[in-house]
Protein backbone atom coordinates (compact mmCIF):
# COMPACT_ATOMS: atom_id res chain seq x y z
CA UNK A 1 0.00 0.00 0.00
CA UNK A 2 1.45 3.31 -0.96
CA UNK A 3 -0.14 6.03 1.07
CA UNK A 4 -0.08 9.85 0.22
CA UNK A 5 0.26 13.07 1.95
CA UNK A 6 -3.29 13.94 3.06
CA UNK A 7 -2.91 10.06 4.98
CA UNK A 8 0.22 11.36 6.55
CA UNK A 9 -1.06 14.71 7.74
CA UNK A 10 -3.89 12.95 9.36
CA UNK A 11 -1.38 11.16 11.01
CA UNK A 12 1.16 13.50 12.20
CA UNK A 13 0.16 14.11 16.05
CA UNK A 14 0.25 9.77 16.74
CA UNK A 15 3.43 9.78 14.99
CA UNK A 16 5.16 12.51 17.03
CA UNK A 17 3.62 10.68 19.91
CA UNK A 18 4.28 7.31 18.96
CA UNK A 19 1.13 6.09 19.35
CA UNK A 20 0.79 4.06 15.84
CA UNK A 21 1.59 0.93 14.82
CA UNK A 22 4.54 -0.28 13.42
CA UNK A 23 3.24 -1.37 9.96
CA UNK A 24 2.09 2.75 9.66
CA UNK A 25 4.83 4.08 11.13
CA UNK A 26 7.17 2.11 8.20
CA UNK A 27 4.32 3.45 5.66
CA UNK A 28 5.01 7.07 6.82
CA UNK A 29 8.25 6.67 6.69
CA UNK A 30 8.88 4.94 3.42
CA UNK A 31 7.08 8.19 1.98
CA UNK A 32 9.12 10.90 4.40
CA UNK A 33 12.13 9.71 2.75
CA UNK A 34 10.64 10.86 -0.59
CA UNK A 35 8.58 13.79 -0.25
CA UNK A 36 10.30 16.97 1.49
CA UNK A 37 6.81 18.74 1.87
CA UNK A 38 5.21 15.61 4.59
CA UNK A 39 9.05 16.11 5.93
CA UNK A 40 8.90 19.71 6.47
CA UNK A 41 5.11 19.24 7.98
CA UNK A 42 6.79 16.64 9.90
CA UNK A 43 9.75 18.65 11.46
CA UNK A 44 7.84 21.82 12.06
CA UNK A 45 4.85 20.67 14.43
CA UNK A 46 7.39 18.44 16.33
CA UNK A 47 9.54 21.30 16.49
CA UNK A 48 6.47 23.49 17.78
CA UNK A 49 5.70 20.65 20.18
CA UNK A 50 8.92 20.93 21.65
CA UNK A 51 9.09 24.94 22.14
CA UNK A 52 5.40 25.32 23.45
CA UNK A 53 6.74 22.62 26.21
CA UNK A 54 9.65 25.24 26.59
CA UNK A 55 9.26 26.89 30.51
CA UNK A 56 9.97 30.26 29.31
CA UNK A 57 6.87 30.20 26.79
CA UNK A 58 4.07 30.43 29.76
CA UNK A 59 5.85 31.68 32.74
CA UNK A 60 4.07 32.26 35.80
CA UNK A 61 3.04 35.67 37.01
CA UNK A 62 5.64 37.58 38.90
CA UNK A 63 5.26 36.65 42.65
CA UNK A 64 2.17 34.32 42.12
CA UNK A 65 3.87 31.74 44.05
CA UNK A 66 4.71 33.66 47.19
CA UNK A 67 0.70 35.05 47.32
CA UNK A 68 -0.45 31.75 46.89
CA UNK A 69 1.02 30.06 50.01
CA UNK A 70 0.92 33.62 51.91
CA UNK A 71 -2.87 33.05 51.40
CA UNK A 72 -2.81 28.95 52.55
CA UNK A 73 -0.39 29.68 55.68
CA UNK A 74 -3.81 32.07 57.01
CA UNK A 75 -6.07 29.42 55.55
CA UNK A 76 -4.07 26.83 56.96
CA UNK A 77 -4.00 28.54 60.33
CA UNK A 78 -8.02 28.52 60.60
CA UNK A 79 -8.73 25.28 59.63
CA UNK A 80 -7.97 21.25 60.11
CA UNK A 81 -8.37 19.02 57.31
CA UNK A 82 -11.49 17.31 57.65
CA UNK B 1 7.48 20.40 34.82
CA UNK B 2 8.01 18.90 38.20
CA UNK B 3 7.31 15.10 37.45
CA UNK B 4 4.55 13.50 39.98
CA UNK B 5 6.65 11.49 42.62
CA UNK B 6 3.32 9.24 43.76
CA UNK B 7 5.56 7.70 47.22
CA UNK B 8 5.97 11.28 48.16
CA UNK B 9 2.48 12.57 47.60
CA UNK B 10 1.33 9.46 49.56
CA UNK B 11 3.75 9.88 52.90
CA UNK B 12 2.82 13.84 52.55
CA UNK B 13 -0.79 13.29 52.38
CA UNK B 14 -0.78 10.87 55.48
CA UNK B 15 1.71 13.50 56.95
CA UNK B 16 -1.02 16.42 56.83
CA UNK B 17 -3.32 14.82 58.06
CA UNK B 18 -1.98 13.67 60.94
CA UNK B 19 -1.63 17.09 61.75
CA UNK B 20 1.65 18.72 60.05
CA UNK B 21 -0.53 20.97 57.91
CA UNK B 22 2.93 22.83 56.82
CA UNK B 23 3.83 20.14 54.67
CA UNK B 24 1.13 20.75 52.12
CA UNK B 25 3.17 23.75 50.82
CA UNK B 26 5.33 21.22 49.56
CA UNK B 27 2.79 19.01 48.00
CA UNK B 28 1.10 21.39 46.15
CA UNK B 29 3.80 23.38 45.46
CA UNK B 30 4.50 21.14 41.66
CA UNK B 31 0.87 21.48 40.86
CA UNK B 32 1.01 25.07 40.85
CA UNK B 33 1.64 25.78 37.24
CA UNK B 34 -0.53 23.37 35.83
CA UNK B 35 -3.38 24.47 38.18
CA UNK B 36 -3.02 28.23 36.92
CA UNK B 37 -2.68 27.89 33.19
CA UNK B 38 -5.78 25.13 33.20
CA UNK B 39 -7.72 28.42 34.74
CA UNK B 40 -6.38 30.90 32.84
CA UNK B 41 -7.12 28.72 29.37
CA UNK B 42 -10.79 28.48 30.95
CA UNK B 43 -11.16 31.83 32.13
CA UNK B 44 -9.18 33.70 30.19
CA UNK B 45 -7.90 36.36 32.65
CA UNK B 46 -4.95 36.81 34.97
CA UNK B 47 -6.63 37.83 37.75
CA UNK B 48 -9.09 35.73 38.21
CA UNK B 49 -7.57 32.87 37.38
CA UNK B 50 -5.05 33.60 40.46
CA UNK B 51 -8.15 33.69 42.76
CA UNK B 52 -9.68 30.79 41.05
CA UNK B 53 -5.84 28.98 41.67
CA UNK B 54 -5.74 30.02 45.40
CA UNK B 55 -9.45 28.75 45.60
CA UNK B 56 -8.69 25.48 44.16
CA UNK B 57 -5.23 24.90 46.24
CA UNK B 58 -7.53 25.67 49.51
CA UNK B 59 -10.56 23.19 48.48
CA UNK B 60 -7.51 20.97 47.66
CA UNK B 61 -6.49 20.94 51.14
CA UNK B 62 -10.04 21.02 52.66
CA UNK B 63 -10.66 17.97 50.66
CA UNK B 64 -7.41 16.23 51.24
CA UNK B 65 -8.88 12.90 52.93
CA UNK B 66 -10.74 12.29 50.14
CA UNK B 67 -8.31 11.27 47.75
CA UNK B 68 -8.49 7.53 46.74
CA UNK B 69 -5.16 7.37 44.88
CA UNK B 70 -6.85 6.02 42.01
CA UNK B 71 -5.73 8.97 40.05
CA UNK B 72 -2.49 10.63 39.75
CA UNK B 73 -2.34 13.28 42.66
CA UNK B 74 -2.00 16.34 40.17
CA UNK B 75 -4.82 15.00 37.95
CA UNK B 76 -7.08 15.06 40.80
CA UNK B 77 -5.79 18.45 41.55
CA UNK B 78 -6.66 19.62 38.08
CA UNK B 79 -10.46 17.95 38.54
CA UNK B 80 -10.90 20.57 41.05
CA UNK B 81 -9.34 23.10 39.56
CA UNK B 82 -11.45 23.06 36.41
CA UNK B 83 -14.46 22.58 38.48
CA UNK B 84 -13.52 25.79 39.92
CA UNK B 85 -13.27 26.81 36.50
CA UNK B 86 -16.48 26.32 35.13
CA UNK B 87 -18.10 27.13 38.33
CA UNK B 88 -16.76 30.38 37.52
CA UNK B 89 -17.93 30.70 34.12
CA UNK B 90 -21.45 29.44 34.79
CA UNK B 91 -21.66 32.27 37.06
CA UNK B 92 -20.61 34.83 34.91
CA UNK B 93 -23.27 36.70 33.46
CA UNK B 94 -21.75 38.21 30.38
CA UNK B 95 -19.89 35.35 29.41
CA UNK B 96 -20.00 33.93 25.95
CA UNK B 97 -22.31 31.20 24.55
CA UNK B 98 -19.21 29.18 23.49
CA UNK B 99 -17.02 29.26 26.43
CA UNK B 100 -18.00 25.91 28.08
CA UNK B 101 -18.45 23.45 25.27
CA UNK B 102 -17.58 24.88 22.45
CA UNK B 103 -17.42 22.78 19.90
CA UNK B 104 -17.44 19.06 19.59
CA UNK B 105 -15.17 16.30 18.01
CA UNK B 106 -17.77 15.85 15.23
CA UNK B 107 -16.35 18.30 13.06
CA UNK B 108 -14.68 16.85 9.71
CA UNK B 109 -12.91 18.82 6.89
CA UNK B 110 -9.33 17.95 5.86
CA UNK B 111 -7.18 19.93 6.73
CA UNK B 112 -4.05 21.05 5.23
CA UNK B 113 -0.66 22.01 7.18
CA UNK B 114 1.40 25.01 6.10
CA UNK B 115 3.31 23.97 3.29
CA UNK B 116 7.17 24.93 3.85
CA UNK B 117 10.29 23.76 3.11
CA UNK B 118 12.28 27.13 4.27
CA UNK B 119 12.97 26.09 7.90
CA UNK B 120 13.09 22.54 9.79
CA UNK B 121 13.91 23.41 13.67
CA UNK B 122 13.64 26.75 15.26
CA UNK B 123 16.38 25.80 18.37
CA UNK B 124 14.76 26.84 21.56
CA UNK B 125 17.59 29.16 22.27
CA UNK B 126 15.55 31.15 20.14
CA UNK B 127 13.29 32.38 23.34
CA UNK B 128 15.74 34.18 24.34
CA UNK B 129 13.73 36.91 22.07
CA UNK B 130 10.75 37.42 23.52
CA UNK B 131 8.37 37.76 20.53
CA UNK B 132 9.43 34.47 20.20
CA UNK B 133 7.22 32.98 23.32
CA UNK B 134 4.62 36.06 22.74
CA UNK B 135 4.13 34.74 19.03
CA UNK B 136 3.43 31.06 20.60
CA UNK B 137 1.25 32.68 23.48
CA UNK B 138 -1.01 34.16 21.51
CA UNK B 139 -1.84 31.32 18.95
CA UNK B 140 -2.36 29.15 21.74
CA UNK B 141 -4.21 31.29 23.63
CA UNK B 142 -6.77 31.89 20.33
CA UNK B 143 -7.47 28.10 19.82
CA UNK B 144 -10.90 27.29 20.69
CA UNK B 145 -11.41 26.36 24.49
CA UNK B 146 -11.74 22.54 23.84
CA UNK B 147 -8.29 22.29 21.84
CA UNK B 148 -6.52 24.79 24.15
CA UNK B 149 -7.02 22.91 27.32
CA UNK B 150 -5.86 19.73 26.26
CA UNK B 151 -2.24 21.61 24.29
CA UNK B 152 -2.22 23.15 27.99
CA UNK B 153 -2.02 19.47 29.63
CA UNK B 154 -0.67 17.35 27.10
CA UNK B 155 1.96 19.68 25.50
CA UNK B 156 2.04 22.32 28.11
CA UNK B 157 2.39 20.43 31.17
CA UNK B 158 3.40 17.78 29.53
CA UNK B 159 0.81 14.74 30.81
CA UNK B 160 -0.04 11.60 29.45
CA UNK B 161 -3.44 10.86 27.27
CA UNK B 162 -4.85 9.37 30.39
CA UNK B 163 -4.22 11.78 33.14
CA UNK B 164 -5.20 14.50 30.66
CA UNK B 165 -8.33 12.62 29.81
CA UNK B 166 -9.49 12.14 33.77
CA UNK B 167 -8.37 15.81 34.05
CA UNK B 168 -10.78 17.10 31.64
CA UNK B 169 -13.60 14.43 32.20
CA UNK B 170 -13.05 13.51 28.12
CA UNK B 171 -12.30 10.35 26.79
CA UNK B 172 -8.29 9.06 25.53
CA UNK B 173 -9.83 9.39 22.01
CA UNK B 174 -10.73 12.78 22.43
CA UNK B 175 -7.80 13.67 23.84
CA UNK B 176 -5.95 12.31 21.19
CA UNK B 177 -8.21 13.94 18.19
CA UNK B 178 -8.14 17.06 20.27
CA UNK B 179 -4.48 17.53 20.44
CA UNK B 180 -3.78 16.39 16.86
CA UNK B 181 -6.37 18.91 15.28
CA UNK B 182 -4.73 21.44 17.91
CA UNK B 183 -0.84 20.73 16.38
CA UNK B 184 -2.35 20.81 12.98
CA UNK B 185 -3.95 24.72 13.39
CA UNK B 186 -0.86 25.63 15.39
CA UNK B 187 1.35 24.28 12.79
CA UNK B 188 -0.17 26.12 9.64
CA UNK B 189 -0.95 29.36 11.70
CA UNK B 190 2.34 29.51 13.31
CA UNK B 191 4.70 28.13 10.59
CA UNK B 192 4.48 30.56 7.79
CA UNK B 193 5.50 33.32 11.09
CA UNK B 194 7.91 31.22 12.84
CA UNK B 195 10.51 31.45 9.10
CA UNK B 196 12.18 34.55 10.75
CA UNK B 197 13.31 32.72 13.44
CA UNK B 198 15.27 29.95 11.88
CA UNK B 199 18.84 30.08 11.46
CA UNK B 200 20.28 31.07 8.54
CA UNK B 201 21.49 28.91 6.39
CA UNK B 202 25.05 29.05 5.82
CA UNK B 203 26.09 29.70 1.96
CA UNK B 204 22.61 30.97 0.58
CA UNK B 205 22.88 34.51 1.21
CA UNK B 206 26.78 34.73 1.21
CA UNK B 207 28.61 36.90 3.86
CA UNK B 208 26.95 39.96 3.39
CA UNK B 209 23.23 37.98 4.90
Amino acid sequence: MRIDCKHVWQHISSYIDEEIDAALRAEIDHHLETCEICSAVLDSTRNLVVLVADDRVFELPAGFSQRLHARLDKELELVEPS
Amino acid sequence: MTPSNPEFETECIRRILAGEKHLFHELIRPCERPIYFLLLSLLRNEAEAEDAAQETAIKVYLNLHLFRGDSQFRTWVLSIARNEGLGRLRKAVTRREDSLDAGTDEQTGDYTPAILTSWREIPSEALERKELGGLLRSAIETLPEIYRNVVLLRDIEEMDVRQTAIALDITEGAVKVRLHRARAMLQRDLAPRLKAFAPKRKGLFGWGA
